[in-house]
Formats: C-alpha cells, structure tokens, sequence
C-alpha cells in the first residue's frame, strides 16, 4: 500500500508540538519549572550570541564524534578479525554482549575510575558505539553472497578488488544503518558522561549547572541543542543512505 | 591443460562423481553430458578449484581461467558494463573494451543496465560477455545456453565457437546439438563417472 505524503507534514508536527509546549507551559506560568517555547528561544538567542556556547558546543560535539569514529573503526576492525577467526569470534561475542548488557551509568563510573574526565565521554562513546558496529558488520560480512565470493575467487580477483567489488558492497547498508542506530547512542551516552563528570567545556556541564542553580530555560535550551546537532547529524547519513541506494539499486533503508 | 585422474567427490555422505579420468589437452573441446544433477557442475567446479576432489587429483595448467557459472551471478551493484569490466585487468580504461563485449552479445544497449533490470536471457548473455571478456585459455561454461531463446542460442553458439578456437574448453550441457557444435569430444555420465560418448 502506498502511504500518501502531506505536504509540510514535519512543518505541521513541529508547530503542532510548539503549541503543546507553548500551552502547557501557559497552563503551568512558571518560567522556573516550564519554560515555555518563547523563553526557551530567547535564552538559546542569547547564548548564540557568547563565544562560549559555540565553543562548548564544538569541544562537546568533537568529543562524541572522535569516539563515535574510533567505536567505528573498532567495531569494523574487529567484525573483520572475527569474521577471519573462529578464535577470536569466540574471544570477543561474549565480551560485546556484556558490553551491550551493562548500563552505561555503571560504564561511566566504572570509566572514570582509570580515565580523566575530559576523556571519558569519549571513551563512553567508544564503548557504546563499538559493540553495535562490531555486530552489524558481522552480520554484513556473513550476509556476502557465497557465489560472489566464488566469482570473484574464479576471476582470480585480488583481495583489494574482492573488498572493493564484493565485500564493500555486500556490508556498505549494514555498515550504514550500524552508524545510524550509533548516533543517537553516541549522542545519549556521550551527554550522560559529561553531565556525570563535568569535564571543562561540555554540553553536559552546562546541563549540569543549569540544573544546579536552577536555570531552566538553559536546560531546555542546551537539551534543544543536543537534540538539533543529532537531527542534523542523522539528516546527513540518512542521505548518503538515500544517495547510495539510489546509485546502486539498493534498499535505501540499510540492511 | 587440464587432467583428473581417479577423481571422486562427495558431499557428505553423497558420492556425486566415483574414479573420473578425463584429459583435455591445449585446444581440445570436451562437452560433458547427463541428467540434471549427475554432478557435470561438479567437474567444472573441479577444474575451477572451487572445491577439491575427496581422492584421486585434479592437474590444471591453465594460465588463465574463464568460468561462466549456470546461473548469471552478476555484482547486483554494478551495470551490465561494470561487471564485464570487473574482470579485465585495465580498471575504468577498459570500459570500451567492456562495452565492445557486450556489444558481440547484443546487449550494447543494455551496457548501463543494472542487473536487477535485465531478463534471465539478457543476464546469462552479460555472464557469456564477462566470461569471454576474460580471455582465458581454459574456459569453463556450465549451461551456457540456458535461459535463450532459439535464435539466441544459434548466435551464442556461433559466437562461442569463434571465441573458443584455440582454447580447451569444458562445456556443460543438455542439448545435443549444442555439445556437437562446440566439442570434438563428448562424455556422458555413467555410473558415477563420465564416458566418452563418441569412442
């Protein structure tokens, strides 16, 4: 069945939920405990203005992004060695499941015992990410079709060309949609350590204090910050997801 | 060019080929017939090296391989040029060349074409244009007539025959006619193993 597009339907959602907000917020008349939309706007207006908000937000965003990529260079590294060895498949899916088990509260107190504060959130988001890549790599690396391989092992391809012509194809969706399900993990985890920790320089310091000294218009407007810089992450990926799909007959919706 | 001697092969507790002895020299051109199942693939397979035989050996001396699988086994993510043009050597210089074969299958028109938007007959044509792209001395076709029409099996044929002069070829199929035009020598399958037809 087709589903049938409304024209401005994000347009509609968003000024529909902004009215929500607007008359809850009208409904409560307490700037301190809801801030309405307008308030909201205002002090993020105000904070735009400072040097510091663009650098806070640049430290933090580079924080999550550095071990959001070193998660996903991990995870690709490691699909590959427990794609190759059964030992170290059996080494290492026990200790990605546990990963994935284990809270990422307990991660980041557990973390900040070995590591400095202005490195754990990125060591936080190492950790999440890493597990989620390792998993639908392998699953992308198992998914290869077998008579590809064949054909490529017939045509007397070298590896390059097998990983190139193959390989990077077969995984290229799963390797995708793996860095979607990572950003919002990246991006929750990555806060959540930096409001534990309060290094110098974060989003989730600013957070923190917002909170401590009350200021609840900076908690709303630190939260829409995060949430925006993830929308427009995610919106870029969700692209090359489209733009490889379409360039390559593909499902454009990952694996 | 190519020798199995005593060759046996099982998969698991089925024995498909018992004792196949069989030489094709530099040039000749063998057909290997029998009903579906009787393990012809499996001496290409053989031949290929895609799977080793459970005794006796397997000899090739091939330079270079050209395999055609049965079925057309194209890279889904390429066009029909670029998965002729995946098996020469020159990169994205050779696209003319991958163009020009599939041209001699008649599918110049069809050279951007992803997989997914060809006929079964179209896909086993580009797979016949990869596999004679590949120039190998020793080709291996499995069915290579499969999925064509009348005429196009007449003009596969010729095109295969002027394109496999010179070289040893092993070629799987059911159809008579074609394993008299394309091989001087024909076996059939046997009790486990192949027998010239023609002694």
């Amino acid at each position: 069945m087709k589903s049938r597009r409304i024209p401005g339907k994000g347009i509609f959602a968003l000024a529909f939920w902004l009215g929500v907000w607007a008359l809850v917020a009208a409904a409560v008349d307490r700037e301190l405990l809801f801030p309405g939309p307008a308030a909201v706007a205002r002090r993020l207006a105000a904070l735009a203005g400072e040097g510091l908000f663009w650098r806070v937000t640049a430290v933090s965003l580079l924080r999550i992004i550095c071990g959001a990529a070193a998660g996903i260079l991990g995870g690709v590294l490691l699909a590959l060695g427990t794609d190759r060895s059964r030992l170290l498949d059996a080494l290492f899916a026990p200790l990605m499941g546990v990963i994935q088990a284990v809270p990422v509260a307990s991660f980041i107190l557990l973390v900040l015992i070995w590591v400095g504060r202005d490195i754990l959130p990125t060591v936080i988001v190492f950790l999440m990410v890493l597990p989620v890549v390792w998993s639908n790599m392998s699953e992308g690396l198992r998914s290869a079709d077998r008579d590809l391989l064949e054909l490529a092992q017939v045509c007397g391809f070298s590896r390059w060309k097998t990983a190139r012509l193959v390989y990077g194809p077969s995984i290229a969706p799963y390797f995708l949609s793996a860095c979607r399900a990572c950003l919002g993990l990246a991006w929750k985890s990555g806060v959540a350590a930096e409001v534990l920790t309060v290094p110098a320089q974060a989003i989730g310091r600013e957070l923190y204090e917002a909170k401590l000294y009350m200021n609840t218009a900076d908690l709303f407007a630190w939260t829409a910050v995060v949430a925006v810089c993830s929308l427009v992450i995610e919106y870029i990926l969700d692209a090359a997801i489209v733009r490889l799909g379409r360039r390559r007959g593909m499902g454009g919706d990952g694996a | 060019m190519i020798r199995f001697e005593n060759v046996c092969l099982s998969y698991g507790e089925k024995q498909v080929l018992s004792g196949v002895t069989l030489h094709a020299g530099p040039g000749e051109h063998i057909a290997l017939m029998g009903h579906s199942g009787c393990g012809k693939t499996s001496l290409l397979r053989l031949a290929a090296g895609l799977v080793r035989p459970t005794a006796g050996t397997v000899a090739c001396r091939a330079k270079r391989l050209a395999y055609a699988f049965q079925e057309p086994r194209l890279l889904p993510w390429f066009t029909a040029a670029e998965n002729v043009n995946a098996v020469l050597d020159g990169g994205r210089a050779d696209m003319p060349k991958a163009r020009k074969w599939l041209a001699e299958v008649g599918l110049a028109d069809a050279a951007d074409a992803l997989p997914r938007e060809l006929s079964g007959g179209m896909a086993q044509r580009v797979n016949l244009a990869r596999t004679l792209a590949r120039e190998g001395d020793l080709l291996l076709l499995d069915e290579p007539l499969k999925e064509l029409d009348e005429v196009l099996r007449e003009d596969m044929l010729a095109l295969l025959k002027r394109h496999a002069a010179g070289k040893t070829l092993l070629v799987t199929t059911h159809d008579m006619r074609a394993a008299c035009a394309l091989a001087s020598r024909i076996y059939t399958f046997q009790e486990g193993t192949f027998v010239p037809a023609n002694p």
